[in-house]
């Protein structure tokens, strides 16, 4: 991809917490870029950082950025000033959250909530407003929005609610949507409408969408490329079907091995031996040494760097070392 | 043979009443407060109550002030000491007759009417009680709000939320009613004085309230949202945070007028309130001590109208408790 035509582009980026404990790194040196108009899934397990990494593009997060940029459009976001941040919040970045539950103020209307973005971000009348309202609800898929705008949010489903979020998010047309766990507090079916619903409102604005999830599912229909974190970096990316088929990073292999095949249905469902590394208490090489199949001598001591497996998938994995001659004993 | 075909489908059988019985009326918060509230007995008559006193504090300010003969500083001394309901004696001049030609509640010692001076001091308790519980929630909201949002933020070696809400311990700490006795004694004897001596010793659990609820809130995920639609910080705060922060400071802000209203009454009671010649709840009563057996109404009725009121506002503030707990919130059927 050629520099500059990127969309958002995150480099090095270091995200550290303070806590009694001391600082703890939760992002550990991300990288990552995001073309106009495309889909990337960022996947990992709890903890893994993903959600840092996605709030701090919009500097959401109470840790501290240490190291790294975070250029969208050419600006860098850990650097700006609140005010035009806060033009990009909402204006050019939206975001949708994992709890549409709580994601929505109780306190007022469906439509006062939507009105009140788009009045701050386009300074439409309050007319215009409510008549974009009812276009937008329209839009999600909210069937009669003239009542529904009046409603509270406990007046409405999950499902309708995250509906009423994205919405919002994309009130003023953002290049790019940041969906943080958008489906994880939903069940299956609306999960489906949900995810068909983004694909269209995608396809149709023409933005980028920045999905987290831990649902591999999701990101095999929806995400164009696919980035797996552990604890705190990168470990493998690529297009969604290098790495679904040809996953190189044992923790990937790891993963996907764990997704319960419902033509083989097993008796124990296979999980990964171990757990995450506490963040403050990481090895110095390869935080995932401890728990992978295939470690060998340098995996403890020094961080493995990504290696390109094939053109545009890399994997964090010393196996994939162009200068290793020999095979190490796979188990 | 052919099946007999409802012709309306029954989703449209069902419309549109059902379908928003089942979808649940559209209310705004303050209706289903309202909902919830009207069920507590008590807390109604606490707040008819109210209202009748809020009517009968702006009447009466009006009567004291416009008309003649309810004057409460009318000395009649023919007619001092007269039981309630009982009617002029024939030697008074007639521009000094009272209305209605009787006294309800009675006059003390002076002859004054004590209905007049009970309608000017209806005025004098709700309005200290309403502006001093308006001062403490402003600084209590305040301090609580800047403690709760920005509290991890240091200012040198101390947070903010330290530096506030140790201020706040301190103010606590002082004996709140000998503070105030010292500053009315020091000050001019005024009203607006004592409402805000009253107001600035006060604040203190309005503060802490709405620092708890703050911190709740701060992490609660519309404010992260909010923050991500680019709303500014004020914003955030004014519009998102302090409406879902009002609950518990309603209900406390409501004792809070009952406690008002107390110390204002003692305080008159003690000679360190409003001036004598103007009526007060309090000093009507410091008046009528000293004719105990004589004239009992002349605390009876003080302090019976304490005591209700006081009552009142307590039950409001409990039955408010009530309907703001989502716990014992009933759902519309």
């Amino acid at each position: 991809m050629a520099e500059g035509s990127e969309l958002l582009s995150i480099r090095n980026l270091h995200v550290d917490f303070e806590t009694d404990a001391g600082l703890v790194p939760a992002v550990r040196g991300v990288d990552l870029s995001i073309a106009p108009g495309e889909t990337v899934a960022l996947v990992g397990e709890s903890g893994s950082g993903k959600s840092v990494t996605a709030m701090s593009v919009m500097r959401l997060i109470e840790g501290r950025i240490s190291a790294g940029s975070i250029h969208f459009q050419g600006r860098d976001l850990s650097r700006l000033p609140e005010p035009e941040l806060r033009q990009i919040r909402g204006g050019q970045v939206g975001m949708i959250f994992q709890e549409p539950m709580t994601s929505l103020n109780p306190v007022f209307t469906v439509g006062q909530q939507i009105e009140e973005v788009l009045t701050l971000h386009q300074q439409l009348s309050a007319s215009a407003a409510r008549a974009q309202t009812l276009e937008l609800l329209e839009r999600v898929g909210i069937p009669s929005p003239e009542r529904r705008r009046v409603q509270y949010p406990h007046e409405l489903s999950g499902g309708m609610k995250q509906r009423v979020m994205i919405a919002m998010a994309i009130a003023c047309r953002p290049r790019l949507l940041i969906a943080d766990e958008p489906t994880t507090a939903l069940d299956v079916t609306i999960q489906a409408q949900i995810m068909e619903l983004l694909r269209s409102l995608k396809r149709e604005f023409g933005m980028a969408v920045l999905l987290i999830t831990h649902d591999l599912g999701v990101v095999a229909h929806f995400a164009e490329r696919v980035l797996v974190m552990y604890a705190g970096k990168i470990v493998e990316q690529g297009s969604v079907r290098d790495v679904f088929k040809r996953a190189a990073h044992p923790y990937t292999q790891a993963l996907l091995g764990a997704l319960p095949d419902p033509l083989k249905p097993a008796l124990r469902l296979s999980a990964i031996p171990g757990r995450v590394p506490s963040p403050t208490m990481l090895p110095a090489g390869c935080a995932f040494c401890a728990r992978c199949a295939h470690a060998f001598e340098p995996c403890p001591t020094a961080p493995p760097a990504l290696f390109e497996v094939s053109a545009g998938h890399r994997a964090a994995c010393f196996l994939r070392d162009p200068r290793l001659t020999f095979v190490p004993t796979l188990r | 043979m052919s099946i007999p075909v409802d012709p309306v489908p029954a989703i449209e059988a069902l419309a549109p009443r059902a379908e928003a019985e089942a979808l649940g009326i559209a209310e705004t918060p303050a209706q289903q407060l309202w909902r919830t509230f009207r069920k507590d007995r008590l807390a109604m008559v606490g707040l008819y109550v109210l209202l009748g006193l809020v009517i009968v504090a702006l009447l009466g300010n009006l009567l004291t002030g416009w008309w003649v003969v309810f004057d409460p500083t009318t000395v009649r001394l023919p007619d001092k000491l007269m039981p309630p309901l009982s009617v002029p004696s024939a030697a008074l001049a007639s521009e000094l007759r009272p209305p209605f030609g009787s006294y309800p509640f009675g006059t003390d010692e002076l002859g004054r009417n004590v209905f007049a001076r009970m309608l000017q001091g209806s005025f004098v308790s709700l309005s200290v009680g309403v502006v001093a519980v308006g001062i403490s929630l402003s600084i209590g909201v305040t301090i609580g709000g800047l403690a709760g949002f920005y509290g991890q933020r240091k200012l040198g070696p101390v947070s903010i939320d330290t530096l506030l809400m140790r201020f706040t311990d301190v103010a606590l700490c002082f004996p709140t009613f000998f503070l105030i006795l010292t500053v009315v004694a020091l000050l001019p004897p005024s009203i607006y004085n004592i409402m805000i001596v009253i107001g600035i010793t006060s604040w203190m659990s309005i503060a802490r309230f709405v620092r708890a609820e703050f911190l709740a809130l701060r992490e609660q995920d519309f404010v992260t949202a909010a923050k991500a639609l680019g709303l500014p910080e004020w914003r955030i705060i004014f519009r998102h945070m302090i409406p879902n922060a009002m609950a518990p400071v309603l209900v406390s802000s409501t004792i809070n007028v009952a406690h008002a209203i107390l110390t204002e009454s003692a305080l008159s009671f003690l000679g360190f309130g409003v001036r004598p010649p103007y009526a007060t709840w309090g000093n009507i009563l410091a008046d009528g001590r000293s004719y105990i057996f004589d004239a009992p109404w002349l605390f009876l009725i003080p302090g019976g109208a304490i005591l209700v009121v006081v009552l009142a506002f307590n039950l409001v503030g409990e039955g408010l408790r009530d309907a703001l707990n989502p716990k014992l919130r009933k759902r519309a059927r």
